[in-house]
């Protein structure tokens, strides 16, 4: 029997489109050749429509529901282990136990998150005892829209670490793949299409860096940007937060992941706004 | 609604007397000490109630600004490895300074900027003196502030400020900065340098360690010089989105940390089942506290459908009897504009609120004094949505009136902007006010009250207002490393 072989597509508002562009890159894995889809200004437009429609929702919808679609997710990815372990050895040419070793941190990762959206607020808001007679307090809220740009280095870990603090916290992801290696972000596709996470909560492209960097930088509804990025392309995010103050963290793509900091509150930096209230406390 | 007064009364002058001695020239605090600046050149600053000049303070040029990072530079190691309990001691001794010389403050600050004397002595200066006070308690409890990091200084903080709250801003800045170990160099605006210049004085006094803070003085160029020099690790700047485009721009190739309080345009949303007495207060306070020169002013009023009229009858019977003019007279609720140029600018939108079809209302029947720049408290009915005086900060006393009729759509008229600074929300009934907390994009929510401030309560925005708090814990997380 003929082996049917996968075509890879982007992954906008729960559906599977091609590229609107018709452009493919072409990558090897594994011995095969894959086109994959190289995204335009338009799909990334299309992902970030599709991520704001899905946000408020998102953030609205009660932090122990967010976590249990977490936690679900891992269960998707825990599914498709075997899967991820190929497509990070078959591109990214990691031995096995590297690549393993990998796909069971991401796991780890997602659940760690999981448990995260109902601590948020705990850890980083505050009650404010003012000098007056006023009840003070401060939430963490999400910061709305944010773009993620993978870093080539753990193609798996390396999104997961920067796209689950932003939808823990009840943000909407436009997820840019690793450049070199984005078919392991393809499979997370899958396994975000079968998890209960919205359709349009998390969306992925696979492209040109240079290209997509530049249109997000620019792009007046991204509200926050997290990128595994240096030199000129940091620098051009960066300029981009001139256009509508976005928030860019920038991150240097070769960080080990596995590291405690990628669990700990400062991964919310950048992904949430402190809200504070004030009210009367006496009438 | 009330009937007009039939009787008018008058008040008798209550001027603020307290007298402050100003110098008629003003160095540049570098390193400790008062010096000339190497520019050569000197600009005059103004009281804008009188068009008067009170001072000249030095243009700092570029070797200006090298010599105070250089001087920054050269007190980071001392002041970021001193004991923590030795920092708090010298904040605290801020503090106290403060508060002992808070009455030659307030005036001096009347003065330079215009604002009335009851709104320096009671609110600025005593959120200055806690400011300093809130952080000193900081500095030995970093390692409890902020939870993930490790807490270490940054390094040499470019601070540049704006003319509205100048001592204010200045206290926001450089506690926080001090408090974790950085030093810094300060920019006041060009037209209130003096208030910061007597806090030079006040640090001279208490024995702050030379190159610590360091403040200069010039306008927009000096400010471009310092935030752009390589020396400098931290940018912080509060003004408008303007300008902050630009800095976010300057600092993007570089790893400089940048936060940014940039402007607003916020939401006063009244609805029908207000406190009436207390909403009207609070719409005032909104809008023609600091003659509305305030980046978070409740510059937009959306109104229950409802209740418009009743609002704005109630609203304009207590437009007449604000009083306009004297800044030092402790009588005067509304003082002088700022500057000339700001005084063109409001006049501006006022023209253009006219002309763009909205019915303009101006209660003050008083006379405005012959000199200094005044514009009476002004608002503005029947303007749409898209009219430029319902979306662009005006940053003068100038009120707009949009109404609403569903929850909903007020949080979609609220969140109708570029920006997200600060919304009030009036109501009795506390289920609404929090889903309406919930639902507007701005950084800071006042329910039932509006323009409360506090060391212990992150200040900063959503959006195009900015980003970073300053107050609080999360005001102190943008001074660590």
């Amino acid at each position: 029997m003929a082996t049917v072989t996968k075509t890879w597509k982007l992954f906008i508002g729960g559906a599977f489109p091609r590229t609107e562009s018709g452009r493919t890159i072409k990558a090897v894995a594994g011995g095969t050749v894959h086109h994959l889809c190289k995204a335009s200004r338009k799909d990334l437009r299309d992902a970030v429509e599709a991520a704001r429609a899905a946000q408020p929702r998102w953030a609205a919808s009660t932090a122990y529901l967010r976590g249990q679609i977490l936690y679900r997710l891992a269960e998707m990815l825990e599914a498709r282990r075997g899967e991820f372990i190929e497509a990070i050895r078959a591109t990214s040419r990691a031995t096995p136990r590297k690549a393993k070793a990998e796909v069971e941190a991401s796991i780890e990762h997602v659940v760690s998150f999981a448990g995260w959206t109902d601590k948020i607020a705990i850890v980083l808001g505050s009650q404010n005892p003012v000098a007056g007679p006023f009840y003070t307090f401060t939430g963490i809220e999400a910061t709305g829209v944010v773009g993620v740009l993978a870093p080539d280095e753990s193609p798996l870990l390396g999104a997961l670490a920067l796209v689950c603090p932003a939808l823990a916290a009840g943000n909407a992801v436009v997820l840019v793949a690793s450049e070199r290696h984005p078919i392991p972000a393809l499979v997370l596709s899958e396994a975000l299409a079968t998890s209960d996470v919205p359709d349009g909560v998390c969306n992925i492209l696979t492209g040109d860096h240079a290209e997509l960097v530049l249109q997000m930088a620019g792009h007046r509804d991204i509200d926050a940007i997290v990128a595994g990025a240096k030199g000129k392309q940091a620098a051009t995010l960066k300029a981009g937060a001139a256009e509508n103050m976005k928030r860019v963290t920038i991150v240097d793509p070769a960080s080990d992941f596995t590291d405690a900091r990628w669990r700990s509150p400062i991964a919310f930096r950048g992904v949430t706004e402190a809200k504070t209230i004030w009210m009367p406390s006496m009438a | 609604m009330q009937p007009a007064p039939t009787v008018v009364w008058s008040y008798a002058p209550a001027p603020e007397t307290f007298p402050v001695e100003i110098s008629q020239e003003h160095g540049l605090f570098i390193g400790g000490t008062f010096v000339d600046p190497r520019s050569r050149k000197h600009f005059g600053t103004i009281n804008p109630a009188t068009e008067k000049e009170l001072s000249r303070v030095a243009e700092a040029g570029k070797a200006d600004v090298d010599a105070a990072v250089k001087a920054a530079q050269k007190a980071f190691k001392g002041w970021s490895r001193l004991r923590p309990a030795e920092r708090a001691g010298h904040l605290f001794r801020i503090a106290r300074r403060i508060q002992e010389r808070a009455r030659e403050l307030a005036v001096l600050e009347s003065i330079d900027n215009g604002k009335p004397i009851k709104e320096t002595r009671d609110v600025d200066v005593p959120l200055v003196a806690q400011h300093f006070f809130h952080h000193a308690g900081w500095c030995d409890k970093l390692a409890h502030a902020v939870p993930g990091i490790d807490p270490r200084p940054i390094g040499v903080c470019a601070q540049v400020i704006p003319w509205n709250f100048p001592l204010l801003m200045a206290a926001w800045k450089i506690a926080p900065a001090l408090a974790c170990g950085n030093t810094v160099v300060l920019k006041p605006a060009e037209t209130t340098p003096l208030t910061a210049l007597r806090l030079a004085e006040i640090l001279q006094e208490v024995d702050l360690p030379p190159g610590v803070v360091n403040i200069i003085t010039g306008a927009g160029e000096t400010g471009r010089l310092l935030v752009e020099h390589p020396n400098v690790q931290k940018v912080a700047f509060t003004g408008s989105t303007e300008v902050g485009k630009r800095i976010a721009r300057a600092c993007a190739g570089t790893d400089k940390r940048l936060t940014l309080e940039l402007g607003g345009k916020s939401p006063n949303i009244v609805f029908a089942d207000a406190p009436m007495d207390q909403a009207i207060e609070g719409i005032v306070n909104g809008i023609w506290f600091n003659q509305g020169q305030v980046c978070c002013a409740g510059s937009r009023l959306l109104v229950e459908e409802s209740v418009v009229d009743e609002v704005i009858g109630r609203l304009t019977h207590r437009m007449r009897s604000l009083r306009v003019g004297n800044p030092l007279d402790k009588n005067t609720d509304v003082g002088a504009i700022n500057s000339r140029a700001q005084l063109e600018r409001v006049n501006r939108f006022i023209e253009c609120g006219v002309r763009e079809g909205a019915d303009r209302i101006v209660c003050f029947d008083g006379a405005l004094p012959d000199t200094g720049y005044w514009v009476a408290p002004t608002l503005f009915r029947g303007v749409q949505p898209a009219h430029t005086i319902a979306r662009e900060e005006i940053f003068g006393p100038v009120l707009t009136v949009l109404t609403f009729r569903t929850p909903d759509e007020a949080i979609a008229r609220a969140n109708d902007t570029n920006y997200g600074l600060s919304a009030g929300v009036w109501t009795s009934r506390a289920s609404k006010a929090y889903e309406v907390a919930a639902g507007v994009k701005a950084g800071v929510v006042w329910l039932n009250t509006f323009n409360q401030f506090d060391a212990t309560s992150p200040f900063g925005g959503f959006k195009e207002s900015g980003f970073g708090r300053e107050g609080g814990r999360a005001g102190l997380a943008a001074y660590l490393a």
